[in-house]
């Protein structure tokens, strides 16, 4: 019998139509209309009041995804020439971290971080501090890079082990020095993993809520927490929820479509 | 000699302690078409690749134009690679990929323009400069390679086997075509390959390596005609080679029969390699001939057909324009001329 592929989609079809189709026509929905289920305008009008929470969220989850960018990319690279077994360990190294809870891991990053944490207890023995960690915006910056940073290193890595080294020789061969190898061979050419990395780690990161409600205490509001508020919270409001999570939706999508305007010139495409 | 442009002296190469290069050294002279021959993993690459900067030997010194370059970065030498798999930048379309050395020297834009279209018409892609690396054949990628070195008017042109890939009608046309390009721009070619008849159609000068070590340099005529042993003798073309003993000078002993030859000056009684070309054997008929033997095998080569003769237990190789019968009993004459006697190398150089 013939593989059809049309055929292979179909599981797929129906999951996707269940639960991202239907849900996300809901949330369209629940945005446009109110408790009584008339048309209205008046969520998406009213978020104007909410501008500085998407503003601090797009803001952290941007600084977060640089930070990582800028980690994982030279990290990458060296895993992505290193022997193949190496390689595997290596890998297995980073990606280990993502086998603990992630509640886990925040709740450890607070123990750290407190005002009477290990960190703060061991500057403490010189008579340093304590100084002021948890409940900062740059706490919540340390708990995105920490939980997202894998996902910047993977798609890196995986489009760097396919660079030939007879590439960057060649760049070097035709006077390129180090800065030049980079700029003019290496960037353009992992162009897709980082555009993909960019993506893995901004969109979980602007939609968080548990890494700044436990880091970041209540003065660092995400978007996250303010939509988590209107279903789970007191001010339950899911119309609200819904105009908020469909406004974060298109925003997220233009920061991507800019993202991918970098990469335009590339061909190959990335992984998303 | 006062024309070297590139001088290795006792370079030594290891990797993971193994040793790769053996204290070689080597003048290339300037403007000529020089081939490092040998199998695959005889350090010819690695010769290379120390010349073009890549591998920093051990020890040992990289001269060029009478000035020691040993820890220059590739970077920074006066000499460009075409790669054995072209290593076209995927990103760039084929003009950008020629420009790419121009544009990090900051050409100025009108003299890069007529530089990288006059070196397109030379390798015959004029009208390609928009097209994309990746929707090339073989052949034209090889010629974008070239371009992309040449543009840069290097001193030194280092080719890693550039042809390797290309299917053999291909690489007979390239073939012609380095050599016209090296003829046109008058710049040294040092080119890497295995294909000892590549070596022998295209270059001034050959160097035959093995082990790490330099077996022969000379010019195509030479290494095939004297080769100096019996490695250069069985790598460069096919050859019967047999142990033998000098009787005295212009007397050889091998097969069984002593033969007259024009070698001299050997120690006396000394055991030697004894090479033979297989066109070099004259089929007579049985009674004739200084060595007899039974005809194996008859194998139709197009210009010729090899013939395998058995004789004393030794197969001979012989290329003739004549067929024979399997099974025939025939004669074999050899020319004092046609005989060729060398030291015995050691076992480890074999």
């Amino acid at each position: 019998m013939k593989l059809n592929s049309k055929i292979c989609a179909a599981p797929y079809l129906v999951w996707m139509t269940a639960f991202i189709v239907a849900p996300l026509l809901m949330v369209i929905y629940f945005a446009f209309t109110d408790k009584e289920g008339n048309f209205t305008l008046e969520n998406l009008s009213g978020l104007g009041q909410y501008a500085s929470v998407f503003v601090r969220s797009l803001l952290l989850a941007a600084i977060a995804t640089v930070i990582c960018l800028f980690l994982a990319y030279p990290l990458s690279f060296m895993l992505s020439r290193l022997r193949v077994n190496k390689q595997r360990i290596m890998l297995m190294l980073v990606m280990l971290p993502m086998w603990m809870n992630f509640l886990l891991r925040t709740y450890a990053w607070m123990t750290l971080l407190e005002r009477n944490g290990l960190i703060n207890s061991f500057f403490g023995l010189f008579g340093i501090g304590p100084f002021n960690m948890i409940n900062t915006q740059g706490a919540v910056v340390l708990g995105m890079v920490y939980n997202y940073l894998p996902y910047m290193i993977l798609p890196l890595y995986t489009i760097m082990v396919k660079i030939d080294d007879s590439l960057i020789e060649a760049a070097e061969d035709l006077g390129s020095n180090l800065f030049q190898k980079v700029t003019k061979v290496l960037i353009p050419l992992s162009m897709p993993g980082i555009t993909t990395g960019i993506t893995m780690v901004f969109v979980p990161s602007v939609s968080t809520f548990i890494i700044s409600r436990m880091l970041g205490g209540g003065s660092n509001m995400l978007i996250g927490d303010l939509i988590e508020l209107q279903f789970l919270g007191n001010s339950y409001n899911y119309n609200l929820g819904s105009a908020m999570s469909l406004v974060l939706m298109v925003v997220v999508l233009l920061c991507m479509g800019l993202t991918n305007i970098l990469d335009s010139e590339n061909k190959e495409g990335g992984v998303i | 000699m006062e024309n070297t442009i590139v001088g290795l002296k006792d370079i030594v190469v290891d990797f993971d302690g193994e040793t790769v290069l053996n204290g070689l050294s080597l003048d290339i002279h300037d403007k000529e078409f020089v081939t490092l021959l040998g199998p695959s993993g005889c350090g010819k690459t690695t010769t290379l690749r120390v010349i073009g900067g890549f591998i920093e030997p051990k020890s040992g010194n990289v001269f060029f134009d009478g000035k020691e370059i040993t820890g220059l970065p590739a970077y920074k030498r006066q000499v460009n690679t075409v790669f054995q798999k072209y290593a076209l930048f995927p990103h760039l379309n084929v003009y950008e990929n020629v420009a790419f050395g121009l544009r990090l020297r900051r050409v100025e834009e009108k003299e890069l323009k007529t530089r990288v279209l006059e070196m397109l018409e030379m390798v015959g892609l004029r009208g390609f400069e928009r097209r994309d690396t990746t929707t090339l054949s073989g052949g034209q990628q090889q010629r974008v390679a070239i371009a992309r070195a040449l543009v840069n008017h290097p001193r030194v042109l280092l080719l890693d086997e550039p042809l390797g890939a290309l299917d053999l009608k291909l690489r007979k046309e390239m073939q012609t075509e380095l050599k016209r390009i090296q003829k046109d721009t008058n710049i040294t070619f040092i080119y890497v390959t295995h294909d000892q008849e590549e070596a022998l159609t295209m270059s001034d000068t050959v160097v035959v390596m093995h082990g790490g070590y330099i077996q022969q340099i000379g010019t195509p005529v030479d290494i095939y005609n004297e080769p100096q042993n019996a490695f250069v003798a069985d790598f460069i073309g096919e050859s019967n080679i047999l142990s033998g003993v000098m009787e005295r000078d212009f007397c050889v002993e091998f097969a069984g029969q002593q033969f007259a030859c024009v070698d001299k000056g050997f120690a006396p009684r000394e055991l030697v390699d004894v090479v033979v070309r297989p066109e070099d054997v004259q089929v007579v008929p049985a009674i004739q001939g200084q060595l007899s033997g039974v005809v194996k095998s008859v194998i139709f080569k197009g210009v010729h057909y090899e013939i395998i003769v058995e004789q004393a237990g030794f197969e001979w190789k012989i290329h003739s324009t004549q067929s024979q019968q399997p099974g025939e009993f025939v004669g074999m004459n050899i020319g004092p001329d046609e005989i060729h006697i060398m030291h015995r190398m050691g076992e480890a150089a074999r």
